[in-house]
């Protein structure tokens, strides 16, 4: 479960209050709204990249407010993937693991488990130069996922890949989302992705954060309300 | 509405012409310039009675030579490692982090660059002449048995002074084109900061920390003000091959002047070469 309450950012010129919202454990939440609104500032201080000006943040009801990113059990998924450029693949699914300092029979064992479900078996051994944008995610989600987190933050990965990549990502994310059983926090700007997806909506709009009925995906032209330019 | 469109028809671009006559124009001369430098250097003493091969001979079988070209590499080589040391967190800090000062941080940096190269080498000497300074030359003297000023620690000190600024440089241009998003990841997996430097970012700016390195080692190689007002030029024992070369021309002693000047300009093709080919080697498997 994530639960934030009366969470206040300031950057700058830009600053958010009162952003209070829960996403019930293990329930998939995707979160909308316009470009500049501050949706990914929201998922940098979930994860703890960004610090709290004022209010709380609980991961299955512990307060992290003030806890280390990497104290915080949050898988994290950035839009461009951010994969570590000088490291292969299998490095990437082992990165957390051999912080946590697991055996390396258990290190191997788990690599070769979410290769074979992510569908990246064949790049184990590759750098992220030259992979496409649909394997640098799924190497990006398996990289998030390694380390079993309670919680998944997917900060727009669908965004800059085509749609027939993206259809089959849906399922990827669907699927993974439910065998590991997490609760997720995903962004996105597609309407088609949020119907894919969502099992809870919000919308953040003005400042102000909804959540929404999974219906208005579905009315006529609910985008030019829901994701404005 | 209604006025009258100035030119009215189809638009057509002019001619490209003027773009590549003048840029082309210009690098072509630049280039022909620098060239022009390289074999001048190489062709001159050629064509003296000893010769280029002989003025080399000369100078890898003169004592006091062959000692200047040794401290030479040795003092350039550890002040471009100790530059890199310097840089790579400097740059990092300056790159990733916000603090209020940070421009007169940043201004500080490029100091070295800035000021011309004999007052460096005479604000060290005064430095070494202040009570923090005295301190510094009786403590490396009580462990090192040696000297800043007018002794080797004092080249590699003028070296890294310049050395380092330029290495700060290009390391904050590096880690300001490399996302931090990746270092933030590494500290979701678990990362701490310091693991996720180590582990991220510090590998992945190693094409950077080359450049870094071999553009300092340049800047060594032909520091020169600074050295000859810190560390003086005493043959065998600080005279390096750029106050060599100097001290060559002020007694009109061209031929040599040539040579020590021909192996200077190999040395930095060879570590420019070396850098480059080590630079592009396994980035891209």
């Amino acid at each position: 479960m994530i639960t934030v309450a009366g969470l206040a950012l300031v950057q700058g010129a830009f600053h958010l209050s009162g952003v209070s919202f829960t996403v019930p454990g293990g329930a998939y939440g995707v979160l909308m709204g316009p470009t500049g609104c501050g949706k990914t500032s929201i998922l940098e201080a979930l994860c703890g990249l960004r610090a709290l000006a004022a209010g709380r943040v609980a991961i299955a009801g512990v307060d992290v407010s003030t806890a280390k990113p990497g104290d915080r059990g949050i898988g994290y998924v950035p839009q461009d993937g951010a994969l570590f450029t000088t490291m292969t693949v299998r490095e990437h699914l082992a990165f957390a693991l051999r912080l946590r300092r697991w055996p390396e029979p258990a290190i191997r064992a788990r690599v070769d488990e979410l290769a074979g479900q992510l569908g990246i078996t064949a790049l184990l051994d590759r750098r992220p130069h030259g992979l496409s944008g649909g394997e640098r995610q799924r190497v990006a989600l398996g990289r998030a996922l390694s380390f079993r987190p309670a919680v998944l933050c997917l900060d727009e990965p669908l965004a800059a890949l085509d749609e027939d990549t993206q259809d089959g990502m849906h399922e990827l994310l669907a699927a993974s989302a439910r065998t590991h059983a997490v609760t997720v926090l995903h962004i996105t700007h597609s309407r088609h992705e949020a119907r894919r997806l969502a099992q809870v909506l919000f919308t953040l709009r003005d400042g102000v954060i909804a959540q929404q009925p999974l219906a208005v995906l579905d009315a006529p032209r609910p985008g030019a309300r829901v994701t404005a330019p | 509405m209604g006025e009258p469109v100035p030119g009215a028809g189809p638009h057509r671009a002019a001619s490209d012409l003027p773009l590549w006559a003048s840029f082309g124009g210009l690098t072509a001369a630049w280039l022909l310039l620098i060239s022009a430098i390289v074999v001048a250097t190489m062709i001159y003493p050629m064509a003296t009675p000893t010769g280029l091969i002989g003025h080399l001979r000369q100078a890898f079988t003169d004592v006091d030579s062959r000692s200047a070209i040794e401290l030479t590499m040795l003092t350039c080589t550890l002040s471009a490692v100790l530059s890199l040391v310097i840089a790579v967190p400097v740059g990092w800090l300056l790159a990733r982090t916000r603090f209020p000062g940070k421009a007169l941080v940043d201004a500080l940096c490029d100091v070295p660059i800035v000021l011309p190269p004999l007052v460096i080498g005479l604000t060290m000497l005064i430095l070494t002449r202040t009570p923090p300074g005295i301190a510094i030359e009786n403590a490396m003297q009580a462990t090192l048995g040696t000297r800043l000023q007018f002794a080797v620690p004092g080249i590699v000190l003028a070296m890294v002074v310049v050395g380092a600024a330029f290495a700060v440089r290009v390391m904050r241009s590096t880690f300001d084109h490399l996302s931090p998003r990746p270092e933030q990841v590494a500290m979701t997996l678990g990362a701490s900061r310091w693991q996720s430097f180590w582990l991220v970012a510090f590998p992945g700016a190693r094409r950077g920390m080359i450049t870094a390195g071999t553009l300092a080692w340049a800047r060594c190689l032909g520091e020169f003000g600074p050295i000859m007002v810190f560390a003086g030029m005493t043959p065998r024992r600080t005279e390096v091959m750029s106050t060599r070369l100097f001290l060559h021309i002020s007694v009109g002693e061209l031929e040599k002047a040539m040579a020590v000047a021909f192996l200077m300009v190999l040395l930095a093709l060879v570590v420019l070469t070396l850098a480059r080919l080590w630079g592009d080697r396994g980035v891209h498997p």
